[in-house]
C-alpha cells in the first residue's frame, strides 16, 4: 500500500488506539519557552512530574527584550523570565537562557542545533510548530493544556486528520522567494483551507530551496489554518544537518540517514486534497488586510469590497480596510509605511537576513527599520559576514535575537495607526501593537520598502 | 488540567459574524502574562474590538448591547479561533461566562484547546450557523440550548439540529474526566512503546550536545 509521509511518521508513533476513534501519539520533542510557565505551575499543583525531561529542550524567546545592549525588563516580563528558569532549573531541563548565544526564536534553534530531525514527532506550545516541518518532522502546535498533558505522558491524544499536497512546480523569477510562495498559497486556498489537515509541500520550487526557505513555507501552514505542514527530507536536509550540535554521529548517523530516505511519499500515495501552483507566475506578495489571506501581487490594488457579492466577505473586506486606513482601488505600491520589521520565525534566519542585506547595501533607510536575528548564532553568522555593517550603514537597527515586534508580548510594538512593513506571519488587528496595521512581505521586499519608505516592488531595486 | 464538565445549556446566544476571527482578538498578547483565572480576566475577552482606549465600553460591539450581555453561548462564522495556539482564548471566553461555540468551523489548535477546558464546540453548516446569526440578530437575547448527552443543538427558532463530536472528546466532556490521568493508566504500554522506539530509532535520544 503507498502511504504518504505524513501516515508513515504516524504509523511509528502509535503508542495505542483509544476509544472513539482517537490515538495516543509518543512525542519525540518537546519544546518549550516563556509561555509554557502556566503548565509546569498546574503540574505541579497535581503533584505531577515531568516523564521525560530528557526530551524537552527550552528557551526564552516571546517576552525577552531585543533591544541591544542590556535590557531591563518590566517586573511582570522578569517574572516570566525567571519562571521559565526556575521550572527548568528544577526539573534538569535544557535551557538555552539569557547570555546563551544558542538562545533565539525556538523555532529557529530547534533545526539549528539537530534538535529537530527528520521522522520525529515534535510539539510545542506555539502554533508555528510546523516550521520543523522543514526537516520532515511532523510538528505542530499544542496549548497550554496539551503541554501540560506531554510533560506528564509524554503523549498526546490526537484524531488523525486528513492530509492536503500542495505543489508548486517550475521555477521562481527574480526577486521571488520563499515568503511569497507560502503567501500565494494562503491566499489561493484561503486561512482556513487547511483546517482539519496535514500539509505536504512538494515540487520543484519546495526542493530548490534551502532549509530556511522551506521552514519559512512549513511556518505559515498554520495561516492556512493547518497545524503541521512538511516538507520530504532530501539531499538538501541530510546536508544541513550533518555536524549540528544535537545531529547523530557515526554509526547513529547511518543508521537515520537509512530510516530517514524511507519517508517519503511513496509514488501512488493518495492525499484527501490536491493543489497546484506554478511557481513562474507568483509575484513578490503583500498582504493588504488583516487576514494572511489577503495578499496580493505587489503589482495590484486594493480590492474593493463593492465588487464582492458573498456578505459576511464584503463584510470583512470593508472592516479591513477601515482598520488598515486604506482605499480600495489604490495602487499597493502607494502605501507609504512608517516602520519595518524583519524578523520572526518566518524571516529571521541567515538567508532572510542575506536578502535583505543585498536590497539595503549602498542604500539608507528612510523609516526606522529594525533587524532582529532569530538566534544569537543567526546573529553571530550575520555579523561574520558582515551583514550587522550593512545594515547599520543603511541606517537599520541591528538588534537582539527574540520574537520582538512579530507577537509583541514584550512589549516591542508600533503605535496605534502605524503602519509596518513586517517580514512576520500575522496581520491581525492588533497583532504589532493596539491599532498598529501590518502589511506582511518577504526580507528582500521589507528592506525595499525601508529605503523607499513605501511598499515597493523589489524587483525595481535588483541590480 | 482542569475541565468543566458539559451536559446540557440553554442560554443566550450572540452572534459573531466575522469570518476568521483569530486567537489575538479574542485576547490581544499584552494580557497572556496574566494568570489564568485572576481578577478582572473576563474583561480581557475581545478587550480590544469591546473597550475604547479609555476602557469604555464601545456601544457598536455586539456583547455590549444589554440583550447580549448574559450571552453563554457564541454563534460564530468560519474559522473562528484561528491563529495563535494561546489558550487563554478559551480561558478568556470561559470567563465571561462562555460555554458553547457554534461555528462552522474552528481553527485547530483553538478546537482542543475547548475541549481540554469544558467549553462545547458545535461544528454545524454554514447557511444553518448563518441563520442562526440572523435570528440572533433579528431577536436579541433569544436562548439556544445545547445538549451534548443527545448530540443536539436547539436553534433560536426552535428547531433542533444533530451535531458530530468525537465520541472520546464528548465522554471526557460528560464526565469533566482528568486526561491526563486517564492516560497515566496506559504507563504500561508507553513503557513499551519507548522501549521498542528506542531501538528502532536510537538517535531520537537526547544525548548531551557535543562541543
Amino acid at each position: 500500500m503507498s502511504l504518504t509521509m505524513f501516515d508513515k511518521i504516524w504509523a511509528r508513533h502509535v503508542v495505542a488506539e483509544g476509544p472513539g476513534g482517537q490515538t495516543l501519539l509518543y512525542i519525540d520533542r518537546h519544546l518549550l519557552h516563556e509561555g509554557s510557565a502556566a503548565a509546569f505551575t498546574r503540574l505541579g499543583r497535581a503533584g505531577r512530574r515531568v516523564r521525560r525531561p530528557d526530551l524537552c529542550v527550552a528557551t526564552a524567546d516571546h517576552y525577552v527584550m531585543t533591544s541591544p545592549g542590556t535590557p531591563v525588563a518590566d517586573a511582570e516580563i522578569a517574572a516570566m523570565l525567571e519562571s521559565l528558569s526556575t521550572h527548568t532549573a528544577e526539573r534538569g531541563i535544557v535551557l538555552f537562557g539569557r547570555g546563551d548565544v544558542r538562545r533565539g526564536i525556538v523555532h529557529v534553534i530547534g533545526p539549528e542545533q539537530g534538535l529537530t530531525l527528520p521522522g520525529m514527532l515534535l510539539v510545542c506550545g506555539d502554533s508555528h510548530t510546523a516550521t520543523h516541518g522543514a526537516l520532515g518532522a511532523l510538528a505542530f502546535g499544542i496549548g497550554s493544556s496539551e503541554v501540560e498533558h506531554v510533560l506528564a505522558t509524554q503523549t498526546l491524544w490526537q484524531r488523525k486528520p486528513r492530509t492536503m499536497r500542495i505543489t508548486v512546480d517550475g521555477r521562481l523569477g527574480a526577486g521571488v522567494g520563499a515568503k511569497d510562495v507560502i503567501l500565494a498559497i494562503i491566499a489561493t486556498i484561503g486561512a482556513g483551507g487547511g483546517v482539519g489537515h496535514a500539509l505536504e509541500y512538494a515540487g520543484d520550487v519546495l526542493r530548490a530551496m534551502s532549509i530556511g526557505e522551506r521552514a519559512t513555507v512549513c511556518n505559515m501552514s498554520i495561516e492556512a489554518g493547518a497545524r503541521c505542514g512538511m516538507v520530504a527530507p532530501d539531499e538538501t536536509t541530510y546536508a544541513y544537518l550533518r555536524g549540528r550540535p544535537f545531529s547523530p554521529t557515526g554509526e547513529a548517523w547511518d543508521r537515520a540517514l537509512a530510516s530517514w530516505r524511507a519517508l517519503p511519499s511513496d509514488a501512488g500515495a493518495a492525499f484527501d486534497r490536491e493543489v497546484r501552483l506554478d511557481g513562474a507566475t507568483i509575484a513578490p506578495t503583500v498582504t493588504w488586510g488583516t487576514s494572511p489571506q489577503d495578499a496580493l501581487p505587489i503589482t495590484g490594488r486594493v480590492p474593493d469590497p463593492a465588487a464582492i457579492d458573498e456578505a459576511g466577505r464584503r463584510q470583512s473586506v470593508e472592516r479591513a480596510l477601515g482598520y488598515m486606513g486604506l482605499t480600495a482601488g489604490m495602487p499597493l505600491t502607494d502605501i507609504a509605511v512608517d516602520r519595518v520589521f524583519i524578523g520572526s520565525c518566518t524571516n529571521s534566519r541567515l538567508e532572510d537576513l542575506r536578502a535583505a542585506a543585498a536590497v539595503a547595501k549602498g542604500r539608507r533607510a528612510t523609516v526606522p527599520a529594525w533587524v532582529v536575528p532569530g538566534s544569537g548564532l543567526v546573529k553571530e553568522a550575520a555579523e561574520a559576514e558582515g551583514l550587522d555593517r550593512v545594515f547599520r550603514e543603511a541606517g537599520f537597527e541591528w538588534r537582539e535575537a527574540g520574537c520582538s515586534m512579530c507577537v509583541g508580548m514584550n512589549g516591542e510594538t508600533a503605535r496605534a495607526g502605524e503602519r509596518v512593513a513586517s517580514t512576520s506571519n500575522r496581520n491581525f488587528e492588533g497583532r504589532q501593537g493596539k491599532g498598529a496595521r501590518t502589511h506582511l512581505l518577504s526580507p528582500a521586499m521589507a528592506a525595499a520598502a525601508a529605503v523607499t519608505g513605501r511598499l515597493t516592488d523589489v524587483r525595481t531595486l535588483l541590480r | 488540567m482542569s475541565r468543566q464538565a458539559f451536559t446540557r445549556l440553554t442560554g443566550v446566544a450572540v452572534p459573531i459574524d466575522l469570518p476568521n476571527i483569530d486567537t489575538d482578538r479574542v485576547i490581544p498578547a499584552r494580557f497572556l502574562r496574566k494568570p489564568q483565572g485572576s481578577a478582572g480576566y473576563d474583561r480581557y475577552l475581545f478587550h480590544d474590538v469591546r473597550f475604547d482606549a479609555d476602557g469604555a465600553e464601545r456601544p457598536e460591539f455586539v456583547l455590549n448591547q444589554p440583550a447580549f450581555r448574559p450571552a453563554t453561548i457564541v454563534v460564530a462564522a468560519e474559522n473562528f479561533g484561528c491563529g495563535s495556539s494561546r489558550e487563554a482564548a478559551v480561558w478568556a471566553l470561559m470567563a465571561y461566562g462562555i460555554r458553547v461555540v457554534v461555528a462552522p468551523s474552528l481553527g485547530d489548535i483553538f478546537h482542543q484547546n475547548s475541549l481540554k477546558n469544558g467549553l462545547l464546540p458545535v461544528i454545524l453548516p454554514a447557511d444553518v450557523v448563518a441563520g442562526f446569526r440572523r435570528t440572533l440578530h433579528a431577536r436579541p437575547g433569544t436562548t439556544m440550548t445545547a445538549d451534548l448527552e443527545t448530540q443536539t443543538l436547539t436553534g433560536p427558532d426552535g428547531t433542533a439540529h444533530h451535531f458530530e463530536i468525537e465520541p472520546f472528546a464528548r465522554q471526557m466532556l460528560l464526565t469533566g474526566q482528568d486526561e491526563i490521568a486517564l492516560t497515566l493508566g496506559y504507563e504500561a504500554q508507553i513503557r513499551a512503546f519507548e522501549v521498542r522506539h528506542l531501538a528502532e530509532t536510537p538517535w531520537l535520544a537526547l544525548s548531551p550536545p557535543r562541543a
